[in-house]
């Protein structure tokens, strides 16, 4: 469909020629006439706090960082350093700049994260890449079509307005024979834009490119077996690397390496040992495997980690600095006189991002500049970070973004990247490093755990009169690579954003919302999809059905009471319609007190907090199935509803949705890091069990489209609502509150066993 | 070391490597076939599997030894971006895939079963595929191609 191209290179030739020679904008395009502007993904937008700290954590530059590019044969080149992540942001990004440029979506070529080919535009987090990245690419491509419409009206002698483009055609109005192609008037001259401002961008409802299912630029390749991953990235001369830690986040440190005891394996060609960091380094992948499970390496004893059944006693007692979200009115005195009181305690432990590709770094390291190629969604913060491990200069680390697995916040931190960057300078030749699955497993950087108090009081009429609300968390955002730290996770209290996410659209009278913000947690944490959104939304969602239990109302009707933004209350209107919901309180009061029975629950969640750049809503309907003999709960059934603002691309939004709604079933029912005092205990598929093919529900996705209210984050929001509506649904079915995700099957039967 | 003939796709290797070593890293490293996976090594996720004569196997856990006079295929063997095989189209037509890292997996897998179970429904393809990991959960995506060109061969 298209010519696509990516700074990873397809052939081993190119790799080479690429490796050597650092590529500029100017040398990229130099030789050739074209046309660019330069602008900033990050934009110059004021964004509201939540966003602005998103912003600034993603490192968002206020320089001109991208370039939109228009070559003399009519092709379009559009330079990022946001990264894809295999969420289809390539095609969506691609598609906005054929749709203000009116050309056609084949001309279209997108290259990405390399750091010395696309500047520095922060890291792919928060589902931004569209919400903020797409608005400056559409008026980049904006500013370019004004340009290249004022060559056309010079050429043919008619005023800009005179003009229409047709797939990069320029013709002029009424006259189909008067004709000049954008890459006529670009020729062999070069011209260089800077963003004015002034142009005007199409109106919605002329699109015809943006709003279309247009295939995704990468599929073709995946299912294959030709598309570059990091994983294949393969050098002249590269050896591969494993690196030994001691029982994952155990705090166990480096006592004493026993090299002859690899000695006599075939291909080992060095152990290397840096601090903590112990690795090996072969000839051959199977090799550096078998030498780093042969070598012997004595570690200090574990400094001890607690019970896991005690997690959440220790994040509640851990040092915490509260900070008062937001406050309303008088809480204390509104809970004082309610008519009803209701009290609940939520947790939600460590999760995995369990990425099916274990992290994969490949680093060519010389004496005085490095190159590596990394799946990282930072390149150019792992590219300073390296440099700083190295003890090189900034400009001497080059990163080559190279997508690696599904990772959903992972590769925020690329330790093996690390990991190769070091064996390679050690042994002073290129090294690949993947790590083993109990590496990843066991070493991930997980979601942080968190603590939620609520408390709220009805009035007779089975009105909210006061919400107070408690939460115990750390940082979801910010791990420093690994390298070779074993423990002591701390990352310092950022004074604006902790990424707890906490939603407070409901309309309640009097309301107190206090984050225990921490600095450390027990075992490695960092971003993980959607930060706190998940988390707080089980809380705050599963405490709005336990607040319409106890009023007597129906789940939706209760909502609907304290409700008042319009997109929220359309969401969760075509979320029931579309399934079929049974109007009634929950539980059902038919519903027998063994075997199976079934039960429907409902959650809401918002993502985003920028008012300029809008908000995501998604209402989550589940249907489950609970056998109350053996504890098994069987999703049978999720409807969504997701009004993401304007839809780039339908087909890649449902798709983001109809994942994030699965993979955050599977950490529902499935997903808890196990520890004990000696380490990480989940370090496999066994251990770590994840949602297979037998428990997949069918997935009915809504997409609301609002071509009038701006493109909001698709990539992670459906995540949010899952845990409180399946909780909901049990409830429902059995009259059982879970409060602690995930609902195991042993939790299960435990809590119905206690319902008696 | 050992010299191993093996025959992938349809040609002729000659490899010289232990013959313990797993399958998995002679057909990434040696052949530079990289439609299977190292996904955990351990025979848990499905990443790594190939076709060896008509029945998938996990290569990340098959000594390259038991490939010698076997016929192996690889995703590559299937088809290309310009001429994909009816499997691949049917997941390339359902948009099948986010990362993409399990889909050789799940490709290989389907490939496998549907040509010994031409008549499977969608509940024994489930089966078929329940010990293939997918994390991006693009399960139904995946089902649907694989229910596409079961219909597609059936037809």
């Amino acid at each position: 469909m298209s010519a696509r191209s990516r700074s990873s290179v397809p052939s081993s030739g190119q790799r080479r020629l690429r490796a050597d020679g650092a590529v500029s904008r100017r040398t990229f395009l130099k030789g050739s006439g074209v046309l660019v502007v330069a602008f900033s993904l990050a934009g110059p937008a004021r964004l509201g706090a939540p966003a602005a700290a998103r912003a600034q954590e993603a490192g968002a530059a206020q320089s001109l960082d991208s370039w939109l590019a228009i070559a003399a044969d009519g092709s379009v080149t559009l330079f990022t350093g946001k990264v894809d992540l295999g969420t289809g942001v390539e095609t969506a990004l691609a598609q906005i700049a054929a749709e203000e440029l009116n050309v056609p979506f084949g001309s279209m070529r997108v290259v990405q994260g390399d750091t010395a080919v696309s500047p520095d535009q922060g890291r792919t987090v928060g589902s931004l890449s569209i919400s903020q990245g797409g608005l400056q690419v559409r008026k980049a491509a904006a500013e370019a079509r004004q340009a290249l419409l004022r060559l056309a009206s010079d050429r043919l002698g008619v005023p800009a307005d005179a003009l229409a483009v047709r797939d990069g055609v320029v013709s002029v109005a009424g006259d189909p024979s008067r004709t000049v192609s954008y890459g006529a008037l670009v020729g062999g001259r070069r011209f260089e834009l800077e963003m004015t401002g002034t142009a005007e961008p199409k109106r919605p409802a002329d699109y015809t490119i943006v709003g279309q299912p247009i295939p995704r630029l990468d599929i073709p390749a995946k299912m294959t077996g030709s598309f570059e991953y990091v994983q294949n990235v393969r050098l002249p001369g590269m050896l591969h690397g494993r690196v030994v830690r001691p029982t994952p986040q155990s705090g166990a440190t480096l006592v004493g390496v026993d090299q002859d005891s690899v000695r006599d394996l075939p291909g080992v060609v060095q152990v290397v040992v840096k601090g903590n960091l112990v690795g090996v380094v072969a000839e051959r992948e199977e090799q550096a495997i078998e030498a780093a499970k042969q070598l012997r390496v004595t570690w200090s004893d574990p400094t001890g980690l607690p019970d896991q059944a005690d997690l959440f006693d220790i994040v509640r007692r851990t040092p915490s600095e509260d900070k008062t979200l937001a406050a309303s009115g008088d809480v204390a005195a509104a809970l004082g006189g309610a008519a009803k009181l209701v009290r609940a305690t939520y947790e939600f432990p460590f999760q995995s991002h369990a990425m099916m590709g274990p992290s994969c770094g490949v680093a060519d390291v010389r004496a005085d500049r490095a190159t590596v190629w990394s799946g990282t969604q930072h390149p150019h913060g792992l590219a300073k970070d390296l440099a700083t491990w190295l003890d090189l200069p900034e400009d001497a680390v080059r990163v080559i973004y190279t997508e690696g697995s599904g990772c959903y916040g992972r590769y925020t931190t690329d330790d093996a990247a690390l990991d190769a960057a070091l064996l390679s300078q050690a042994v002073g030749r290129p090294v690949r490093v993947q790590w083993m699955r109990h590496d990843e497993h066991g070493w991930d950087h997980y979601n942080t755990p968190m603590l939620f108090d609520l408390q709220a009081g009805l009035d007779a009429d089975g009105k909210v009169v006061a919400y107070d609300w408690q939460s115990w968390s750390a940082r979801h955002t910010g791990q420093a690579l690994l390298g070779d730290q074993t423990g002591n996770w701390v990352i310092p209290l950022d004074p604006v954003f902790v990424g707890d996410d906490t939603p407070k659209f409901y309309d309640f009278a009097n309301t107190r919302y206090v984050l225990h913000a921490q600095d450390r947690a027990l075992l490695r944490y960092g971003n993980n999809r959607s930060l706190g959104a998940m988390l707080s939304a089980f809380a705050a969602e599963s405490f709005m059905d336990e607040l319409a239990a106890a009023a007597g109302a129906d789940p939706v009707e209760f909502r609907l009471r304290h409700l008042s933004d319009q997109r929220a209350i359309d969401a969760l209107r075509a979320a029931v319609d579309r399934a079929g919901w049974d109007t009634r309180p929950s539980p059902r009061r038919d519903a027998s007190r063994t075997g199976v029975v079934a039960g429907r629950g409902l959650a809401l969640g918002e993502y985003g907090a920028n008012p300029q750049l809008g908000h995501t809503w998604i209402a989550t309907v589940a249907e489950v199935e609970v056998n109350q003999d053996s504890g098994e709960v069987q999703v049978k059934r999720m409807v969504v509803a997701h009004d993401c603002g304007l839809i780039v691309n339908p087909d890649g939004v449902r798709n983001q949705v109809e994942g994030n709604t699965l993979q955050s079933l599977s950490r529902t029912l499935f997903e808890e890091v196990a520890f004990d005092r000696s380490g990480v205990t989940s370090v496999d598929w066994r251990t770590y069990p994840i949602l297979t093919f037998e428990d997949v529900p069918e997935v009915e996705v809504i997409l609301i489209d609002r071509p009038d209210v701006g493109a909001a984050g698709a990539g992670e929001s459906a995540t949010i609502p899952t845990a409180a509506a399946i909780a909901n649904a049990i409830f429902d079915a059995t009259g059982v509150r879970l409060r602690r995700v995930p609902f195991t099957v042993s939790r299960v039967r435990a809590a119905l066993q206690q319902r008696g | 070391m050992s010299a191993l003939n093996l025959s992938v796709n349809g040609r002729s290797y000659t490899v010289d490597v232990e013959p313990d070593t797993p399958l998995l890293y002679v057909l990434r490293n040696d052949l530079e076939l990289n439609g299977p996976k190292f996904g955990c090594g351990l025979n848990q996720c499905g990443a790594c599997t190939v076709i060896m004569n008509g029945r998938s196997v996990r290569s990340c856990v098959t000594p390259v030894s038991r490939a010698v006079g076997a016929e192996v295929t690889t995703l590559e063997g299937l088809g290309t971006v310009d001429n994909p095989h009816p499997i691949q189209q049917a997941f390339i037509d359902e948009q099948a895939a986010q990362c993409g890292y399990c889909i050789n997996g799940m490709i290989m897998t389907a490939k496998a079963f549907l040509d010994a179970n031409p008549n499977a429904d969608d509940a024994a393809i489930r089966r078929a595929l329940s010990r293939n990991l997918c994390r991006c959960a693009t399960h139904l995506r995946i089902l649907r191609a694989v229910s596409r060109y079961a219909e597609e061969q059936r037809a």
